[in-house]
């Protein structure tokens, strides 16, 4: 049962200029794509066909023979888990249950944008800023590569790609700058929000 | 008042020199090579702006770090690129990383732009014809493995010729991969390597990373690589 690459929640362009329509034509259109149809090509005919990505993560997740399903299921994943973690005009602060967990187990919604910006910055190479849910405290993880929470019995809540292919077009080598902006006016909140009442639920 | 002031001048004359040298053996133990070449001189095979980034922002940026990870070690930066790489344990911990990534971003980095040049391509000669083609059984098959290595590489790193560390096998040749700014200095001396993070690429090729890999022969330095062959041991 074939894993179809699921829409975009907006317009190519939609998010101009902070990430412009060329570099989602490349991102969504090609690199998220292409992650797909080799996963697709990779389970074909195995038993793993019939399970779910968030499965084929768990069950192949460090083991050498799997490594290339481990990686195109992972990266089919992420990327379509940030797709909706942002949006046109996102940003702000969030509210309600969400935004007094941050306070809690940050301290305030300063300290988590800089402990965000920070993993983001710092994950050497390609890979992943998130924020989880891990034993019911929110934590900010870097991953490598297509490494993602749900390996590591975390539950995700955001992500920020932080592959160079991301932000090149866009920023080049100004990972930082991209980092403020996804902060500052792309995170759709409303989606975090929602991630943490169904893991509370 | 006028004494004052001299003896001030003495004082900050003194302490100037002292800062100066101080800052020529302790605060920059690395500088950032120059390229070879103009920013330009590699098209159409790389775009200028593709060089000048890739120099001047990311190598630039490698070289920072390592002088910066460096700087409350003085004991640490006597030592060349391939000491502290070849012997990252001895490194304190709590900078074994950024140098283990920004000390490897240099080395790769300065043998990368010298593999490369203006008027390279073709195949090599000699020596190194004869290794290449008794390790792989013709260049042709070499490039093919190279190129397999480099798209293979998930995420950033590097694919290398290794020549292999002599003992039983000298002069053998390998084709291997590292990530992100590994140098694969246990399997032997990297002779030859292409950068396929996305920054060596994508502002020309995009997602294409094999079509950078083909295109990127034009461009090999074969004299180089040939002079780097025979020095090593
Ligand atoms: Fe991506
Ligand atoms: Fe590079």
């Amino acid at each position: 049962m074939a894993y179809e690459l699921p829409t975009l929640p907006y317009d190519r362009s939609a998010l101009e200029p902070k990430i412009s329509a060329s570099t989602l034509d490349f991102h969504y259109g090609k690199h998220h794509a292409a992650y797909v149809t080799n996963f697709n090509n990779l389970v074909k005919d195995t038993p793993l066909d019939s399970l779910s990505l968030e499965e084929v993560i768990k069950t192949t997740y460090n083991d050498a023979s799997k490594v290339g399903v481990f990686n195109n299921a992972a990266q089919a994943w992420n990327h379509t888990f940030y797709w909706n973690g942002i949006k046109p005009n996102g940003g702000g602060e969030p509210t309600g249950p969400l935004a007094d967990k941050i306070v809690a187990d940050f301290g305030s919604f300063d300290a988590f944008k800089t402990a965000f910006k920070q993993a983001g910055a710092t994950q050497f190479g390609s890979g992943w800023a998130w924020l989880v849910l891990d034993n019911g405290t929110l934590k900010v993880t870097k991953t490598g590569n297509a490494d993602n929470p749900i390996a590591h019995d975390q539950i995700p809540l955001l992500t920020m790609d932080v592959w160079e292919h991301a932000y090149y077009l866009d920023y080049q080598n100004r990972r930082p700058d991209y980092i403020d902006t996804f902060i500052e006016s792309l995170i759709n909140w409303d989606f975090v929000a929602e991630k943490f009442a169904a893991a509370h639920a | 008042m006028g004494k004052f002031l001299n003896a001030l001048f003495i004082f900050c004359v003194c302490c100037g020199i002292v800062l100066l040298s101080g800052a020529r053996a302790i605060a920059t133990p690395f500088d950032l090579p120059d390229l070879p070449y103009s920013y330009n001189a590699l098209e159409p095979h790389i775009d200028a702006e593709t060089m000048q980034i890739h120099h001047d922002k990311h190598h630039a940026a490698y070289v920072n770090n390592l002088n910066k990870a460096l700087e409350k070690y003085p004991a640490q930066q006597n030592k060349t690129l391939t000491e502290l790489l070849s012997n990252l344990d001895q490194v304190p911990e709590d900078i074994r990383s950024a140098v283990r990534n920004n000390a490897g971003g240099h080395y790769n980095h300065s043998l990368f732009w010298t593999a490369m040049s203006p008027k390279g391509g073709g195949q090599p000669t000699g020596k190194l014809a004869e290794a290449i083609n008794k390790s792989f059984g013709s260049f042709e098959k070499f490039q093919q493995a190279f190129e397999a290595g480099g798209a293979s590489r998930f995420g950033s790193g590097w694919v290398w010729l290794v020549k292999v560390k002599s003992g039983d096998k000298p002069g053998v040749l390998t084709v291997t991969t590292t990530p992100n700014q590994d140098a694969p200095l246990s399997e032997g001396t990297p002779i030859l390597g292409n950068d396929v993070w996305e920054h060596a690429y994508y502002l020309k090729y995009r997602n294409r990373r094999p079509e950078y890999l083909k295109a990127w022969w034009n461009v090999v330095n074969w004299p180089e690589i040939s002079r780097r062959f025979a020095a090593a041991d």
